[in-house]
């Protein structure tokens, strides 16, 4: 078999927690003389391995806090592993959060190339997918409209059909279904099998064991930073099911 | 090396709409919209040369002209790094979420700086029209000073965003500062009335450089000496690897902190 086109290494991720957040200079000084800057060690991760093939998909499931948006954002590049090392071999499309890239101020249309851009597509392919964007997000009337005065629904349905509008590689997806009525979610979920049977690695993240069974093949479980079980998704979500 | 190149021309297309974005914002919901990049400079322009003219009058020929190409200089450089300073906060939700290389942001204020300078230019040549001052050919050269002054203010930008993301107290330290190197910079007086002592001083800020070059290009039709251009260019390169240094250090500490 091929590489994996994703390959995380022991990763662990730590957080140091000060008891205060030490945002001035002089506090730092102050602090650091008086030998009172204390860290809380956190770690949010803590030696876990996988490895993900070309047009697989993976779900993380766990239960809140336990690491999941962390290891997400570690393999989206928005984090650096404190040890351990992630191979990435392809383009990321990250759904961390629907319309992170959004600027509040700027209109739809605006926030369409903005966000385009941010995922590093040119001016030109954004046009091209244009209507693209317009028909699956079903907000024709609203793009001359500030993002700010949209409802996070709007805001869920712009930013999903913007960050799918090519094939990438890779495309992560954070809890991006919960928002949005059950059509949309319908929708969203036909366009992300689509990417599967096209080719696109799939990282899955939700609540929702019925969605994640639905669309992945392998399961990462994690729990309070260790891989729990590390297996064929049918079978772990049955027992996910059951230790809840 | 060559990746460093690939991933910047990757996110080229996002320089240009992070500009774009930040000259929109500015100009949102008002009236004349853009035309403000060319209006505001007019305008200030027009109440500071009233102004001086009338309180301060040293022995400068063309005194207006000498504080507009003063301001042309100093206001530039105070606009890049200000918000070249605040470009890494002011992006905090972007960048705890979507992968972008972090000075890319720092450059793009720093651009919308430089359209802004061109509107500032703008307004001076037009000012020079009105004043029927004498327009040369060597003027064509003023962008040489403005690429060092671009050069060496992207450099404090780039040294500043990293610094701030950990110790806010430079937002408000730096505002003193700029100032304080206003009056260190000869924007309103010229240099002959300074006494010897306060002459080094002023002579040696990086921004007196830069302005003195602007000046004789564009008022004095005489080229710059070229120890000025040599030291200019000198501090405007050391500068600006100070900044990519000190920032290339710290992104990966951003997110934690910011």
């Amino acid at each position: 078999m091929s590489q994996p086109i994703i390959e995380a290494k022991n990763i662990s991720m730590c957080f140091n927690m000060t008891s205060e957040k030490i945002d001035s200079f002089k506090e730092y000084v102050i602090k650091t003389i008086k030998r009172q800057v204390s860290y809380d060690q956190f770690w949010a991760l803590d030696d876990v391995s996988f490895e993900v093939y070309k047009g697989q998909s993976l779900g993380l499931i766990g239960l809140n806090g336990s690491g999941k948006s962390t290891m997400l954002k570690i393999i989206a590049g928005v984090l650096k592993p404190t040890k351990g090392t992630v191979t990435v071999r392809g383009n990321v499309a990250p759904l961390i959060e629907l319309g992170a890239g959004f600027d509040m101020d700027l209109t739809a249309r605006e926030n369409v190339f903005l966000n385009g851009a941010l995922l590093g597509h040119t001016r030109e392919e954004m046009e091209a997918a244009f209507p693209d964007i317009i028909q699956f997000s079903e907000l024709g009337n609203f793009m001359e409209v500030p993002i700010k005065n949209y409802s996070s629904g709007m805001v869920a349905r712009l930013g999903f059909s913007v960050a799918t509008i090519d094939q990438p590689d890779i495309l992560i997806v954070d809890e991006a279904l919960s928002v949005g009525d059950f059509r949309f979610q319908e929708k969203c979920q036909a366009r992300i099998h689509k990417m599967l049977d096209n080719g696109t690695t799939v990282l899955f993240v939700s609540h929702s064991i019925a969605q994640v069974q639905s669309i992945c093949q392998r399961i990462v479980w994690l729990d309070h930073g260790h891989v729990k079980r590390y297996g064929d998704a049918q079978e772990i979500c049955e027992e996910y099911k059951q230790f809840k | 090396m060559s990746t460093y190149i690939q991933n910047f021309l990757k996110f080229k297309p996002l320089l240009i709409e992070l500009t774009g974005r930040d000259i929109k914002i500015k100009y949102r919901r008002s009236v004349l919209g853009v035309a403000w990049t060319l209006l505001r400079p007019l305008m200030m322009m027009t109440v500071l040369s009233v102004v001086f003219s009338n309180l301060f009058r040293f022995q400068v020929e063309n005194f207006p002209l000498y504080i507009l190409s003063g301001q042309v200089i100093f206001n530039f450089f105070n606009d890049a790094s200000t918000t070249g300073m605040n470009a890494i906060i002011g992006a905090k939700a972007l960048i705890k979420k979507v992968y972008v290389p972090k000075y890319l942001f720092v450059i793009s204020r720093v651009f919308s700086s430089i359209i802004n300078l061109f509107a500032s230019f703008t307004a001076l040549l037009l000012v020079m029209l009105a004043l029927r001052a004498d327009m040369h050919y060597i003027s064509f050269l003023a962008f040489i000073p403005l690429v060092l002054c671009a050069v060496f203010s992207l450099g404090v930008g780039l040294f500043l965003s990293a610094v701030t993301v950990k110790f806010r107290d430079i937002m408000h330290l730096w505002a003193v500062f700029t100032t304080a190197l206003m009056y260190l910079t000869p924007v309103i007086y010229p240099m002959s009335i300074l006494p010897d002592w306060m002459y080094k001083i002023v002579n040696a800020n990086p921004l007196t450089n830069y302005l003195v070059m602007f000046r004789d290009v564009m008022l004095y039709n005489m080229m710059f000496s070229g120890k000025r251009f040599l030291v200019g260019a000198v501090e405007a390169v050391v500068m600006l690897a100070i900044g990519m240094i000190v920032f290339y250090k710290e992104q990966d500490t951003f997110i934690l902190n910011i």
